[in-house]
């Protein structure tokens, strides 16, 4: 059986330097995965490699999304196929209205399936209740996208773009970063709430935290562009225990781990 | 670069000075205007037209209007389409129409406004009773050291003259100004308007310039802001791509005046706007913003003057560019502090976005400040697209094309949003959906 995201074999390079050497990953409906790793370990980069974004070269490999070939695809393309990702820094975008640019985003997305556009009064029904989701204050759809929003703020607007747009599998990078305690179990409770049998996560984080409140299926450890340990939810508990030290090393010894999940 | 063979071409330095001599041959009104225009055409026969080693136009180079040769116009104005008019009219408290220059009664009208308001045709009112002009007119823009002010002023004769009395508030007021050369025989014109906000009242004025074909147009707008008059002042410049366009918009403030001015660039082959502003009384709050457009080969310039004469007082300008093309912007902004003009505020912010390799964007703020209690910032940027934002638009599944349009529509709209007259900002924006790449989603999305 193949996956709903199959990554093989995965290098990349930013400025020439090669930042993911070899990645295979296997992800199947509905499961959640976990990256974890030390700063500077290539946790990111895979997240927007796998979204897009162009300063990222892919030097090597494959990656498939529902048997396509998703790194033929355009940015825009693998949103409308179903590839979202919530950004560790999401974007201030003043002059664009937040309910504004979802909506458009939306029957863009919408289009692309074959679907009717929805208009503005379906819209904003189905957008309340995605709000209550994260928790998100109504004045927050009004602004301008995450323009003066706080830390936490940006980041439940994440999920709630998610929310809205349904994507099938959802890349959550560093979502936690920046969160205390209790905006933490607002974004977490808001991905609990879409998990769905046919909806992947993968879900990059430093700290073994978020993975209390977002409990995964497979844990990866990522060292130096390489996955150097998988395992259970109960690997992130024992790298919390022991730190990164602890497996920094292995990561020449052990070029290929094992992928999980195949 | 308009070229002709017909005798009544006016061209060069000379060119102007000699028709100078026939033109007020055909005047009929008071020696005072006359001294005035002869002291004028004088003048800019010294100054001649700028070239590029004069500090004010380093950057703006006017040798097609220099070179060129035109033509006063000779059709009716009263016999313009309908069709030309149709795209720029609004639902007004009155409208003057003009072409090239010359008043159209047929496509004007004046509706109810309150007693001893003016909106009228400058040419009427120095026909019938130019005293009612003379303790303002041509006293605010100088053409000492403007040559197309001096020309302007040598050969002044129509344009809107509006008189809002004490404490009187109106309408929109419009003015309408077409032109319309033709290829081989461009068209000159100096519109002359005289906006006079007497003390308290309140109101809004609206110069729209657009036209076809190719022209020369250099038109003069003074405005006098009474004490406490609040006076909106609205710039729509849709002038045709074969058209020239040296303005200049000259507001004297007085005491607790509040001016704002809103320029709005789009059209023309080569456009200058000089806006001077003279804050000459306490405690007035001028507030001076501008969007302008490039594509093509365009070229707008525009030159900013603020001068702080007196305690108190505010001015805040902005001014934002949107350049494609091989296009090119030049924006100076200066910003003149008298001594003993105390506790001034006054802020400048230029930002110019570059849409292609080869639009060009130069700003220079310049203070100048003999005060030494005062608030003077500047800022000036010139940049492009922010990638990541792209990346952003298009990762919810934006096209690339609509997420360029949408981060565009979104610099310019922070001006967009500050005209309070709806179909003027509505015109607009329709113009940046019909413009911009993908508008409709860009319709959608904002």
């Amino acid at each position: 059986m193949t996956g709903m995201l199959e990554i093989k074999n995965l290098h990349a390079s930013v400025d020439g330097n090669e930042i993911l050497k070899g990645i295979d990953l296997t992800i199947q409906p509905g499961e959640v995965h976990a990256i974890m790793g030390p700063n500077g370990s290539g946790k990111s980069t895979l997240a927007r490699v796998l979204a897009g974004q162009e300063a990222y070269e892919v030097t090597a490999g494959q990656v498939t999304f529902e048997g396509k070939d998703l790194l033929e695809m355009d940015p825009e393309d693998r949103a409308r196929e179903g590839v979202f990702m919530a950004f560790q820094y999401p974007v201030e975008i003043p002059g664009v209205g937040n309910t504004y640019f979802l909506k458009a985003a939306l029957n863009a997305v919408r289009k692309h399936r074959g679907l009717q556009e929805m208009d503005a009064i379906e819209f904003l029904k189905m957008v309340r209740g995605k709000m209550k989701l994260v928790q998100m204050d109504e004045g927050l759809l009004n602004r301008p996208v995450n323009e003066g929003f706080s830390g936490g703020e940006k980041k439940r607007n994440e999920i709630f773009h998610m929310a809205v747009l349904e994507p099938r599998l959802c890349i959550l990078d560093e979502t936690d970063s920046g969160l205390d305690i209790d905006a933490l179990r607002i974004v977490a409770d808001g991905v609990n709430a879409l998990r769905a049998k046919d909806r992947s996560f993968l879900v990059i984080t430093h700290y073994q935290r978020l993975l209390n409140y977002i409990v995964p299926d497979y844990v990866h450890v990522l060292v130096d562009g390489r996955f150097v340990r998988s395992g259970g939810k109960e690997l992130a508990l024992e790298l919390e225990e022991k730190g990164y030290s602890w497996l920094e090393g292995m990561a020449p010894e052990h070029p290929a781990a094992q992928p999980v999940g195949a | 670069m308009p070229v002709t063979t017909s005798e009544s071409a006016i061209t060069g330095v000379e060119g102007y000075v000699a028709e100078f001599e026939r033109f007020q041959q055909t005047l009929n009104e008071p020696a005072g205007l006359t001294a005035l225009r002869r002291r004028a055409i004088a003048r800019f026969a010294e100054l001649g037209f700028p070239t590029l080693r004069q500090e004010e136009w380093r950057l703006t180079n006017v040798a097609p209007v220099a070179q060129g040769a035109f033509h006063w116009p000779e059709n009716d104005p009263d016999a313009v389409a309908p069709g030309l008019l149709a795209p720029h009219t609004f639902d007004a408290a009155a409208r003057l129409v003009f072409v090239d220059g010359r008043f159209s009664p047929r496509h004007s009208f004046v509706g109810e406004l309150p007693p001893g308001t003016v909106v009228a045709s400058l040419a009427e009112v120095l026909a019938r009773e130019p005293e009612r002009l003379e303790p303002w007119l041509a006293r605010f823009a100088k053409f000492d050291r403007h040559p197309f002010v001096a020309l302007n002023t040598a050969f002044l004769r129509d344009g809107a003259f509006v008189h809002v009395p004490r404490g009187a508030v109106t309408g929109p007021i419009h003015l309408l100004f077409l032109s319309s050369g033709e290829e081989g025989r461009p068209t000159l014109s100096f519109p002359r308007n005289l906006f006079v906000a007497g003390e308290g009242s309140q109101t809004a004025i609206v110069e729209t310039y657009a036209g076809e074909g190719a022209y020369f147009t250099a038109p003069v707008t003074e405005l006098v802001a009474g004490p406490s008059a609040v006076i909106d002042h609205y710039k729509v410049q849709r002038e045709s791509l074969g058209a020239f366009h040296l303005a200049t918009f000259q507001v004297q403030g007085e005491r607790a005046a509040v001016p704002s001015s809103h320029s709005i660039s789009i059209g023309g082959a080569l456009v200058r706007n000089d806006v001077n502003a003279v804050l000459d009384g306490e405690g007035i709050d001028c507030i001076l913003n501008g969007l302008y457009f490039g594509d093509g080969r365009q070229v707008v310039d525009n030159h900013m003057r603020v001068e702080h004469a007196k305690p108190h007082c505010a001015s805040h300008e902005l001014y934002k560019g949107v350049l494609d093309g091989k296009s090119r912007a030049v924006f100076n902004g200066l910003i003149h502090v008298h001594k003993g003009a105390q506790k001034t505020d006054a802020k400048q912010s230029n930002r110019n976005l570059l849409l292609s390799r080869d639009a060009i964007a130069n700003s220079n703020p310049q203070l100048e400040i003999f005060a030494d209690d005062v608030k003077c910032t500047h800022g000036s940027t010139v940049g492009q697209l922010d990638e990541d934002a792209v990346f952003y638009l298009r990762s919810r599944g934006i096209g690339a094309e609509a997420a360029r349009s949408l981060l565009t529509y979104a610099f310019a709209s922070d001006i967009v949003e500050r005209i309070k007259i709806e179909p003027v900002r509505r015109d607009l924006e329709e113009f940046l959906f019909t413009r911009l790449p993908m508008g409709e989603v860009v319709r959608q999305a904002v």
